[in-house]
């Protein structure tokens, strides 16, 4: 197996795991998107912001206080859920009986205001953080090198948007979710507190883009602006699974990911395009997405 | 109705101010005033929000910025070629993101302006990181010395005039009712037999050919183009702009890029990185509070004041 699909092999390998530690990092993203905008008909521009603070709740906790990485995965989500849940007290709540374009318009300047803070405090240049040390090394699988962290990253991901399709799809909570979506004043009429149910999804969207944000913090280094282009090619992912679709959020993401890997095996100065073409072209031949429903 | 006294009124003061304010100031104004008109159009009248306009702007920018500097074309034809840039961009734009509606087309339209952007910062020609720098500014017509900034001004204040009265005629044309009418309902629109599709990709590529517009005049004003010129948040800056004067006013727009100009020519000294976190504080209050905008805000106290039992048009 000297060559492989025309390139040596570690080569090819090397930028497949890439592509799916990217991509893992898509669905988690995507996947809490769709979520909040299931419920709340909110496209979270403050996502990636988000996902940013979760990097940086991480670095925090470890510089600050001392906590290390998995106790801060454990407790920044939950932090951020808190703080997603003020915002959305305060902010959000006023906006869901208006155009939605409103609510995108109000998350964009959170956003602002988030990033800017953050570079107001640390600057534009990445903070690092240690991978923990019983991820450290890697395995060798003979083909290639598997970074251990790596491995934990993409694992992590897989349990994570499983759990998360599980909760929605089989648990009473999700069946109280998804009627939620469908027919807001009917799920009130049967006694069921409404607000409060928008309230919680908003904090486990919120809290699932801090996790990522959290694992992100090693691998890529802790910087303001971490989440700023991200936001983009991570709505590209939910235009590609289709809107509202959890199960097409997170294997648009996983699908982007390792397209964009092997892109830049192949062909490197499209990489960074590479979503946004696959994006038109699912729009040309599925315009509700791959797996989105006709509207 | 554009009442004739208070655009002449607005007339006059356009043409004494450089010599009160800084010139160079001014032409940025106007750039990202007929920048925000623009994209009111499409926002304000056709009701279709674009977060991909940056696109436009940037896109036209550094082409017409090439033909001035590479190809040493004279400068009424580099803002020629950045127009039709833009112009070309919106049909291709426009062809894919006008299937969808609402957030789906904002999310469409910022992401194919991502693209354009990473196009920005990977081709050769513009400069990557550094930008297009030092675009020369040609005489006019092969005569007029335009280096002078007054008679620079004079000349990017007769091409907004131009881009202001274009927007004025399609508004209240009957084009630009239909337009409305796809706003205000669009199935009604399509029961009554237009064919919304071609009047929202039309109304899309006027609105992307004046933003290149736009972007080709501010190539030529700070004879500097960069990156951040096709970045998202420029596509961000507009939207606040239009918001923050009134979307589907007139003079809203023109308000609104003059607020956040002025804020960030005259604080922007003072308070460094601050001034993107202000912006952010300025849309959510906007948002929450304040959507009709200045100019809308105080339309709507003049009409209620005069005739106190009508209907309140904000888009007159």
């Amino acid at each position: 197996m000297a060559e492989l699909l025309g390139m040596p092999p570690q080569l090819f390998f090397g930028q497949l795991l890439l592509g799916l530690i990217n991509g893992a990092f898509y669905a988690m993203l995507s996947l809490g998107l769709a979520i909040i905008f299931g419920m709340l008909q909110i496209v979270n521009f403050a996502h990636g912001a988000t996902y940013m603070v979760g990097a940086f709740g991480a670095w925090m906790l470890m510089n600050y206080l001392g906590i290390g990485f998995w106790p801060a995965l454990i407790l920044t989500p939950l932090i951020v859920a808190l703080l997603g849940v003020i915002l959305e007290r305060l902010v959000l709540k006023h906006l869901y009986d208006l155009d939605h374009l409103y609510g995108m318009l109000a998350t964009f300047g959170l956003a602002l205001i988030i990033e800017g803070l953050f570079r107001q405090a640390y600057g534009i240049s990445g903070l690092p953080y240690e991978i923990p040390t019983q991820l450290q090394g890697g395995t060798n699988l003979g083909f290639m090198f598997l970074p251990n962290y790596r491995a934990f990253v993409v694992l992590m991901s897989i349990i994570l948007c499983f759990g998360t399709w599980y909760l929605i799809e089989r648990t009473k909570m999700g069946m109280y979710l998804r009627a939620t979506t469908e027919n807001r004043e009917l799920v009130r009429a049967f006694g069921i507190k409404v607000p409060r149910l928008i309230t919680a999804t908003f904090a486990l969207g919120v809290g699932l883009a801090a996790f990522a944000g959290v694992m992100a913090a090693p691998i890529y280094q802790v910087n303001p602006l971490m989440g700023n282009n991200l936001i983009i090619v991570i709505f590209a992912v939910v235009v590609i699974g289709g809107m509202g679709s959890i199960l097409g959020a997170t294997l648009a993401g996983y699908l982007v990911g390792l397209v964009e890997g092997l892109t830049k095996a192949y062909y490197p100065e499209a990489s960074s395009t590479v979503v946004f073409i696959l994006m038109i072209i699912v729009l040309i031949v599925r315009p509700s997405g791959l797996f989105g429903k006709e509207q | 109705m554009l009442p004739r006294t208070y655009f002449l009124a607005f007339l006059v003061l356009l043409a004494l101010l450089p010599h009160v304010l800084y010139p160079v100031f001014l032409m940025q104004l106007l750039c990202m005033a007929l920048f925000a008109c623009a994209f009111n159009l499409l926002l304000g009248y056709t009701g279709l929000l674009s977060f991909g306009h940056a696109a436009f702007l940037g896109g036209s920018a550094f082409i017409a910025g090439q033909a001035a500097k590479v190809w040493e074309l004279p400068i009424e034809l580099s803002i020629l070629a950045g127009t039709l840039t833009g112009t070309l961009l919106g049909v291709g734009f426009g062809l894919i993101a006008i299937r969808k509606q609402g957030i789906y087309f904002a999310m469409i339209t910022l992401a194919l302006a991502q693209m354009v952007f990473f196009y920005a910062l990977k081709a050769p020609f513009t400069g990557g990181e550094d930008g297009l720098q030092s675009i020369p500014r040609s005489n006019l017509f092969g005569i007029i010395d335009l280096t002078h900034e007054v008679t620079m001004y004079y000349f990017i204040l007769a091409l907004f005039l131009a881009g202001f009265l274009i927007i004025f005629r399609i508004i209240h044309s009957p084009f630009g009712q239909i337009l409305k009418s796809i706003r205000e309902n669009e199935d009604r629109a399509i029961s009554l037999g237009y064919r919304v599709d071609r009047y929202k990709l039309a109304a899309f590529i006027i609105s992307a050919a004046l933003s290149g517009l736009a972007g080709s005049m501010k190539a030529m004003v700070s004879q500097v183009v960069s990156l951040s010129d096709v970045h998202w948040s420029m596509s961000g800056t507009v939207v606040l702009m239009t918001l923050i004067g009134g979307t589907g006013t007139l003079f809203g727009p023109i308000v609104g890029a003059a607020i956040i100009v002025s804020m960030e020519h005259y604080l922007g000294e003072y308070l460094g990185s601050w001034v993107t976190i202000i912006m952010g504080v300025i849309f959510v209050i906007c948002v929450l509070t304040f959507r009709q905008g200045v100019v809308g805000e105080l339309e709507q106290r003049l009409i209620k004041r005069k005739l106190p039992f009508q209907s309140q048009d904000s888009t007159s």
